[in-house]
């Protein structure tokens, strides 16, 4: 137990180099490499004089080591500065659309988890039958398929065709819950209003299948083969001789065994689903940070993209962290060392 | 070294042949076995001939897939345009077919550059070890640490608009992979004693790893690029549909995507065609890949 500790805490020690790498990249990517923003964020036909007041008054005409320095002395207080467009503070810009990309992160990540074990242990279980198969091809589309795509195809299904789904948005303005966490399910099911729960419910099933499908297919891969090869082991074969029922050999023995590399995945795929909202949110129209940063990226609003990549990073090497702890605590084996690279 | 190594591919039967099967000739023999390899290898075969037959000779193209027309926009598919037309007109199956180019070009592309780089920094890695590794992985872990479309996002707000400049983002973004795979493979074979014996003889350490250890992990560095392309595709049409990709009137397929998007409950064709275009290629790469990983490694085949 001892060691476990000792373990997280220098795992945790060891995030801080990658977190001020990651700063550091950023900040060399939007303000060392990135062309001059004045001319986009003030206009082409802007005089010099305005363009270098702007720059002045931004900061950008300071030596480039201090405004790194600034830039880290923001992030660690939470002061990224202000938008270049709205000149609000880009917590509160990213904070208003976090809840809705984090909602449709944890929506997606249950699902693509559910679906991807119940397909990964079934096509274990039932190896070369048509399930294997079907499991196979679905997770073989899920890492072919562009997730916009499928967004796309979904739209022209069930809002085109069949006109049961709404084909954007989170909520219809009408039932929107005021003030509240911004996390709409908790929201309306705190508020009792199960209209408003049900609208958000209607909203989010094409955008959290499609952000999922890419996950599942990487979760029932990992979890067929994790499986077949706890169900080639010894224990698993002496728990069969002494008698044990099949169905209670696979779901005592093999399955929580099998289970332990599959937690890992799923962390990966959280950081991966984070990405992928950028995608699966330009299509729904989704009111989140990764429709966001597109939009700021391509009109040059650095604070923002800069405090947005460096949260996502955060929340990414954080659950990784976390899943590698919950890994260290459930198998033994793990030495609590670097070996594992 | 070379008989060292020919002596452990040689299976029992052709001990006595001058020539003896290469690692080559039996991945081959395998995954000729595999008939969604190989079916996978021909249309990717077919593709590489629509690409070429298409640059070389546009005229095969049903139509110029640049020319617009005002009067024929958003034509459902018919005997003409089998495609239907997209919202200025143009042929949406000539602009599909002389797309292939870019597709398959980007994804080629993409993995030469951060296969390459990715060799260079996870052989020193994995080679040297110590502070060297400590420093070239820690780097890596920083650039694994931002999910790679929103890296190759802001790399393109750097460069600046291209396809030019999208195949550098997506390479960029891809050598942390590549580089922990090849220093992965490094260090399992470093301590081999053909390794050991070629130090001892005195031999430098760049012929070592390129003489001696890197082709020995060749296969399974193949294994990667090749579902590497599919990624590459993948990313990059990411990257078009955000219209962050081509430079208008090019077509490319993500690209086609993300501009007939408005047009998605008066024209879904314009959105189907080339998102199937797009799943197939990279269905293809993913399954030749596996077939290959399956032959190289006959104990993933049994799974």
């Amino acid at each position: 137990m001892f060691n476990l500790v000792k373990y997280t805490i220098k795992r945790i020690l060891q995030l801080i180099p990658v977190l001020l790498g990651v700063s550091l990249v950023v900040f060399l990517i939007m303000r060392v490499f990135s062309p001059d923003p004045a001319p986009v964020v003030l206009g082409q036909h802007a005089s010099k004089a305005a363009m270098k007041a702007w720059r002045d008054a931004h900061g950008l005409n300071a030596p480039i080591v201090l405004q790194f320095l600034d830039f880290l002395k923001g992030a660690l207080t939470g002061n990224f500065g202000n938008s270049y467009y709205t000149n609000q503070p880009v917590m509160n810009e990213i904070m208003a659309r976090f809840p809705a990309t984090i909602e449709l992160a944890i929506c997606s990540i249950i699902l693509a988890s559910i679906l991807g074990i119940l397909l990964g242990v079934t096509a274990a279980v039932k190896k070369n039958t048509a399930a294997d198969f079907a499991s196979t091809l679905v997770a073989l589309i899920g890492v072919s398929m562009p997730i916009f795509w499928l967004g796309i195809l979904l739209i022209i299904l069930f809002s085109g065709v069949l006109r049961i789904l709404p084909s954007g948005g989170r909520i219809n303005p009408m039932l929107q819950p005021v003030g509240g966490t911004g996390f709409y399910i908790w929201d309306t099911l705190t508020s009792g209003d199960f209209e408003a729960l049900g609208d958000t419910l209607r909203h989010l099933i094409m955008p959290t299948v499609s952000l999922s499908l890419y996950s599942m297919a990487i979760i029932t891969r990992m979890t067929r083969s994790s499986m077949l090869d706890t169900l080639n082991q010894d224990y698993i074969r002496t728990a069969r001789a002494k008698g044990i029922s099949e169905h209670r050999v696979i779901k005592h023995h093999a399955l929580r065994n099998a289970m332990i590399p599959v937690t890992t995945v799923i962390g990966l795929q959280f950081g991966s689903l984070l990405g992928g909202a950028v995608l699966t949110e330009t299509v729904f129209a989704w009111p989140g940070i990764g429709s966001y940063t597109v939009e700021c990226i391509q009109k040059s609003d650095f604070p923002v993209v800069q405090a947005v990549v460096l949260i996502i990073a955060t929340i990414y090497v954080i659950v990784n962290l976390v899943v590698d702890l919950i890994y260290a605590f459930l198998d033994p084996r793990i030495k609590y060392s670097k070996e594992e690279g | 070294m070379n008989e060292i190594e020919n002596a452990v591919a040689a299976s029992p039967n052709e001990e006595f042949t001058d020539k003896p099967e290469s690692i080559w000739r039996s991945m081959w023999d395998s995954l000729k076995q595999n008939r969604a390899a190989m079916v996978s290898l021909v249309f990717i075969l077919l593709l590489v001939a629509i690409a070429v037959i298409t640059s070389a000779f546009p005229q095969v193209l049903p139509h110029n897939p640049y020319e617009q027309s005002l009067t024929k926009t958003l034509l459902p598919p018919n005997s003409e345009y089998w495609f239907g037309t997209d919202q200025l007109g143009r042929d949406i199956f000539s602009r599909i077919l002389i797309g292939t180019r870019v597709s398959l070009a980007v994804g080629v592309i993409a993995v030469a550059i951060s296969l390459t780089f990715g060799i260079i920094f996870g052989s020193i890695a994995g080679y040297f070890g110590g502070k060297v590794d400590t420093v070239i992985m820690r780097i890596m872990d920083i650039m694994l640490s931002i999910p790679s479309i929103l890296l190759a996002i802001a790399f393109m707000a750097a460069l600046g608009q291209g396809i030019d400049k999208a195949v550098i983002a997506i390479s960029l973004v891809a050598i942390p992979e590549y580089a922990r795979i090849v220093r992965g493979e490094i260090l399992s074979v470093k301590e081999n004693d053909y390794v050991q014996a070629a130090k001892v003889v005195g031999n430098k350490d760049g012929r070592i790893i390129f003489h001696h250890i890197l082709p020995n992990v060749l296969s399974s560095i193949i294994v990667r690029a090749t579902l590497g392309i599919s990624s590459a595709i993948l990313d990059a049409s990411a990257l078009g549909f955000l219209g962050l990709g081509v430079q208008p009137p090019q077509a490319e397929w993500g690209d086609m995507l993300g501009r007939a998007r408005n047009y998605i409950f008066q024209a879904p064709y314009t959105l189907i065609f080339p998102g199937l275009a797009i799943s197939l290629t990279v269905l293809a790469f993913n399954l030749l890949g596996d077939g290959l990983r399956d032959a190289l490694d006959p104990k993933s085949r049994q799974n």
